[in-house]
């Protein structure tokens, strides 16, 4: 079936029909384009979305505090409700559904930043180590707060790109000591968000046990930013974010659902919808890629179809001539392969071909400055390619099972009848 | 070489059957020249047709080459034929996207010769019929008489016992179909045993036996001594 001379037959025969051949490979180029432009897309969408979350981890939960807005257990509403560092101890050691814990202790927004002449105002986090891993904090030169900071209160900070191209221009910063209202701290890294244009390089990173201590936080804590354990259903994360509450509403004397006396945010709930949002996306594409696909294939059989019953004499002549059954069913059915499997490839390679050029032009374009938020990388991956070269070859060995059938019940006689 | 005893064979078509050969018996020896001639409706192309391993028949035996003729599956009939049988059509039948060298050739193909082998070949046979310079033209380059030429070499590529001719003038003026016999009689001067099917009379008359049907079965046999009287009586007719 497959020695040298059938695909000679073959292609002496696509040579002599170049348009017909053409115009059959091309409803299945087309559809595989199509296919690949849609999972491209899709590809683009679910990435560029995912890229929102990556800013994060996502099981990653944020806690707040305010007013109470709800009278409870004979307490009136208006109370001022506040975290403390037991607070911290309970989420770390008793809670569960928590893995790790940062308090926050909020600065004054005025406070300014000064190294030399160059001065500025910046946000400061302060935080636990543990907060590199659930914000996704990129450090690029030098290092992040540690446990030891914490312990021995040293007064370090990580500052964000922004902040060092303020006050330090060409200088290396690693070591000197910038002034956070008038406390000098030394420089022990920089962090620089993978992302273009975010807020996060205006950011200063200093450890929360420090700032607690010199800028007069006592026991306080302003807010909470934790990671939850990794649930597969929104319900169930859920469920975490109202098990938290609950327990903070104990601690704190405040209902439940007071949303004003505790602000929370769980992103794993976000992320879990939203990823179920994708898979559907995903599964829509490749129905109607297969859908495309299944159009462009009954053409291929259809016009397979015609062939046969065109080329019914010359059947008849091979069969006269000593062909045999199998011989006509390979000569159909190969070519039908044949037609499908290079039309869809060329087909492949166009619609993977313009999607990297999409992503190119997003690159260029990104790196030109415009921030692109919901379309990322619009390409399809290796395995998928294969597989849709593996889908081509069968529908193209389907396309051409009934024409190639059709030929082979051609009797010579019938096909040779002079009319 | 050929040898038939008691041929039946029906055509049934919805409620109607049309019984055709009716116990036809028939013995053609190796290396004759024989012309089967009948008017339409005589049977003379479904016994072809049988004769060709085209068809199957209902009742009664042929032997090709002392192997009985019978129940073979469409792989078996068409290897029997690539073998012992070598066809001219009245309308040629050569395949019109291929050159003369590559029609003549196809027979080989299906023997499993390799492309260089049975293109050389091909060649010797075109050169045979000379028409060797017009091994790479394609069938509708060509004259009827050269596309007869190309279809003989093809019938002869792969050493048939038998040649099977349906017709093989019919489409031809008459000088070219003198040279077409003038190259069937040459053919069988090499002891290939020539049946030939046509309903011209000075054609058959070039045969050296000729086969009339009627009605399903041989009506007369007239062989080559006979031959002169046969064209009087037709004459006379």
């Amino acid at each position: 079936m497959f020695d040298v001379d059938i695909w000679q037959e073959i292609f002496s025969t696509i040579k002599k029909n170049k348009l017909r051949t053409f115009l059959t490979g091309f409803s299945v180029a087309w559809g595989i384009f199509m296919l690949m432009v849609l999972l491209g897309s899709g590809n683009g969408l679910s990435n560029g979305v995912k890229e929102q979350f990556a800013e994060n981890a996502v099981n990653v939960m944020w806690m707040w505090t305010g007013e109470t807005s709800m009278p409870y257990k004979g307490l009136k509403e208006g109370r001022e409700v506040k975290f403390d560092n037991q607070d911290y101890d309970f989420l770390t050691t008793k809670s569960k559904d928590i893995e790790k814990v940062s308090s926050r202790y909020y600065l004054p927004n005025d406070i300014l930043f000064a190294y030399g002449k160059e001065y500025g105002s910046f946000e400061t986090s302060t935080c636990y180590p543990s907060l590199k891993e659930m914000e996704n904090i990129n450090i690029v030169t030098g290092r992040f707060i540690n446990d030891l900071d914490m312990q021995e209160f040293r007064k370090v900070v990580v500052i964000g790109d922004e902040i060092r191209k303020a006050l330090f221009k060409e200088e290396d910063p690693i070591g000197k000591y910038i002034k956070i209202g008038d406390v000098p701290f030394n420089v022990i890294g920089i962090s620089q968000s993978k992302k273009r244009n975010q807020d996060n390089n205006r950011s200063a990173y200093i450890p929360f046990s420090t700032a607690q201590r010199i800028f007069n936080g006592g026991n306080r804590v302003h807010t909470f930013t934790a990671t939850s354990r990794m649930v597969e259903t929104a319900e169930e994360a859920e469920a975490i974010n109202d098990k938290v509450r609950a327990d903070m509403s104990a601690r704190h004397n405040f209902d439940p659902q007071d949303k004003r006396a505790m602000g929370s945010f769980n992103m794993l709930t976000e992320y879990i919808r939203t990823m179920k949002i994708f898979q559907a996306i995903s599964l829509f594409v490749w129905i109607i890629g297969i859908g495309t696909l299944i159009a462009g294939i009954v053409g291929v059989s259809n016009i397979m179809l015609i062939l046969v019953k065109e080329r019914t004499k010359e059947i008849g002549i091979r069969k006269a001539l000593g062909a045999t059954p199998f011989s006509v069913i390979s000569l159909v059915l190969l070519e039908s392969v044949l037609i499908t499997t290079v039309a869809g490839y060329i087909g492949l390679v166009l619609g993977v071909g313009l999607m990297e050029l999409i992503n190119f032009g997003l690159d260029q374009a990104a790196a030109g400055g415009a921030d692109n938020v919901f379309f990322k990388n619009p390409t399809v991956d290796f395995k998928t390619a294969v597989s849709a070269t593996v889908i081509l070859i069968l529908s193209g060995a389907l396309a051409g099972y009934f024409p190639s059938k059709r030929a082979a019940s051609v009797t010579p006689i019938e096909a040779l009848r002079d009319e | 070489m050929i040898s038939i005893q008691n041929l039946h064979k029906s055509y049934v078509t919805g409620n109607n059957s049309l019984h055709v050969l009716k116990g036809l018996n028939l013995e053609i020896g190796e290396g004759e020249f024989v012309s089967i001639m009948g008017s339409s409706g005589s049977g003379k192309s479904t016994l072809l047709n049988i004769l060709g391993v085209l068809d199957d028949y209902d009742k009664g035996d042929y032997y090709l080459s002392g192997k009985r003729i019978w129940g073979l599956n469409e792989t078996q009939a068409a290897i029997t034929r690539n073998a012992m049988i070598g066809f001219i059509f009245q309308s040629f039948n050569l395949i019109s996207f291929k050159n003369a060298m590559e029609n003549v050739a196809l027979p080989l193909y299906y023997q499993k010769v390799s492309r260089k082998k049975r293109n050389l070949i091909a060649m010797e046979y075109l050169d045979r019929l000379g028409l060797k310079d017009w091994a790479h033209h394609l069938p509708s380059e060509m004259s009827g008489g050269q596309k007869q030429r190309v279809a003989i070499a093809r019938a002869l590529i792969s050493n048939p016992k038998i040649i099977l001719a349906d017709e093989p003038t019919g489409a031809l003026d008459s000088q070219t179909s003198l040279e077409v016999m003038d190259i069937l009689k040459e053919v069988n001067d090499q002891g290939i045993t020539v049946i030939i099917v046509t309903h011209e009379h000075d054609i058959a008359a070039l045969t050296r036996k000729i086969i009339r049907l009627k009605d399903g079965v041989i009506g007369e046999v007239i062989t080559n001594g006979d031959l002169q009287n046969y064209r009087n009586r037709l004459i006379n007719e």
